[in-house]
């Protein structure tokens, strides 16, 4: 870990703090209504404002999450720092892939 | 020389460290799963719709609270250390690791009741 | 038959990086350190043990050693305090080479003291006016609580990542170059702010606090690392470091 990547990565963190907690609201709202994939997706198809935020969330996590198992990787496993720095990159790009696809699922 | 030898880990700041880096890692397991499932939608909202009722289960919900506890307990523990290393110090580290633990326990807790 | 009350139970680490843990007893007294009990064993019942000491009483730290699981100064840790049912296990420093028994290589400490560069670097000559640094000053202070270290390898004993990263510095260095990075007559600072900006440096550091737990002088490396991150975070943002 060195200083860029600190800030990387403390930076997504401080973006993500709002953005968990709407998450969580969002959560607890979902699940007391009870809600089907119908009233889910009524709600988000065609918003902007949700496709800006759990996109903006995406991206974050993708890269947070990629440091974070890089910084694991490096203390706890056997892989020098090329390797695990190849396995984050791969797996930072496939959360990046699968979040903007399933932000683009509920949202167009 | 072993691991069992090395007491200074009974400590509660060392074992926020642990849960932090250990609720991180499970975070990261689980999220390509969740993004696969809400990407379900792609094919309409029956195959969506057919994964919610299938997490209707008790021990789903379960698991659902119990996510919701690692999402929490790992974004208060990383605003405790952004507190650390952007304000001045402070002192009473070890209660506020035990707060941040106490507070995302009991918002899981919450959450379980609701969905029951 | 000797009361077993009156005995403690002492298991020594014999060997370097190999070796096992030797039982010897030890008689028990009302006021004994851990250290009068290793120098008892040596003098009395095992002169081949090899262990190191020099003041005895607190202020060159010297003498520290992994007591119960614990590292800590032998001469200032009554045994009263940390025997469990009358037993100590005591072997030397973690994270550091063994050279012999309780004696560990401290070089690997000193050459990162040196890497984080925890030398002073003068910025003027004897026919330069005396710089006026104020006591009171907020870095003078801040360098101040940090400034008391002797370097006894407590800290980076007890530090995880130090044991998990063999890059990390450690706190004791990094502490150093905070208390460095503070001091307006030192002219260093790109250099260090570079060396503890790079991979191994002050950002490897989780906050685990056993540095600061431990530390005899109660000093906090924690504190000092996390003032090197945000020094070295807005360098870096105003492309004063490269990384």
């Amino acid at each position: 870990m060195n200083v860029r990547l600190y800030v990387w990565q403390r930076a997504t963190a401080a973006l993500m703090l709002p953005l968990v907690l709407l998450h969580v609201a969002v959560i607890f709202y979902a699940t007391r209504r009870g809600m089907t994939a119908a009233d889910i997706l009524a709600r988000t198809r065609g918003s902007i404002v949700w496709a800006a935020l759990y996109g903006t969330f995406v991206v974050a996590a993708a890269i947070h999450a990629a440091i974070g198992v890089h910084n694991v990787l490096t203390e706890w496993s056997p892989l020098g720092e090329r390797r695990a720095s190849m396995f984050a990159m791969a797996f930072g790009a496939t959360l990046l892939l699968l979040g903007l696809r399933a932000v683009a699922a509920v949202v167009l | 020389m072993t691991a069992r030898r090395l007491a200074y880990r009974n400590s509660i700041l060392w074992t926020a460290a642990l849960v932090h880096r250990l609720s991180g890692l499970a975070l990261a397991v689980f999220l390509p799963l969740h993004f696969l499932a809400l990407g379900l939608a792609i094919r309409g909202e029956a195959q969506l719709e057919s994964f919610l009722r299938w997490s209707d289960q008790p021990l789903v919900k379960l698991a659902e609270s119990g996510l919701v506890f690692l999402l929490v307990v790992h974004m208060l523990g990383g605003l405790r250390l952004l507190l650390i290393e952007n304000l001045d110090w402070r002192d009473g580290q070890k209660e506020l690791a035990a707060a941040a633990a106490g507070i995302s326990a009991v918002v899981a807790l919450i959450l379980l009741v609701r969905m029951s | 038959m000797s009361d077993a009350r009156s005995e403690l139970t002492v298991s020594l680490w014999r060997g370097a990086q190999q070796g096992r843990y030797q039982t010897y007893r030890v008689p028990l007294r009302e006021n004994q350190t851990v250290l009068d009990v290793v120098t008892f064993v040596q003098r009395h019942l095992d002169p081949t043990l090899s262990y190191r000491f020099a003041c005895r009483v607190g202020v060159c730290g010297s003498c520290a050693m992994t007591v119960n699981g614990r590292p800590r100064w032998t001469c200032r840790t009554h045994v009263s305090s940390v025997a469990k049912a009358d037993r100590l296990e005591i072997g030397p420093l973690e994270n550091l080479p063994v050279i012999k028994d309780l004696a560990t290589d401290m070089r690997p400490f000193f050459d990162k003291w040196h890497q984080a560069k925890g030398a002073f670097v003068p910025s003027k000559t004897r026919h330069d006016a005396i710089d006026a640094i104020r006591p009171d000053s907020p870095a003078r202070i801040a360098a101040d609580a940090a400034i008391e270290c002797i370097n006894c390898g407590i800290c980076y004993a007890a530090c995880d990542t130090v044991r998990w990263n063999s890059d990390y510095l450690g706190p004791a260095a990094l502490n150093r170059a905070w208390t460095l990075v503070n001091d307006a007559r030192d002219a260093g600072n790109a250099q260090r702010l570079a060396a503890v900006a790079a991979s191994g440096g002050c950002h490897a550091c989780h906050s685990h606090q056993s540095c600061q737990e431990l530390c005899p002088q109660a000093l906090n490396p924690t504190a000092s690392i996390a003032g090197l991150k945000r020094r070295t975070a807005v360098a870096y943002l105003k492309g004063e470091i490269k990384a």
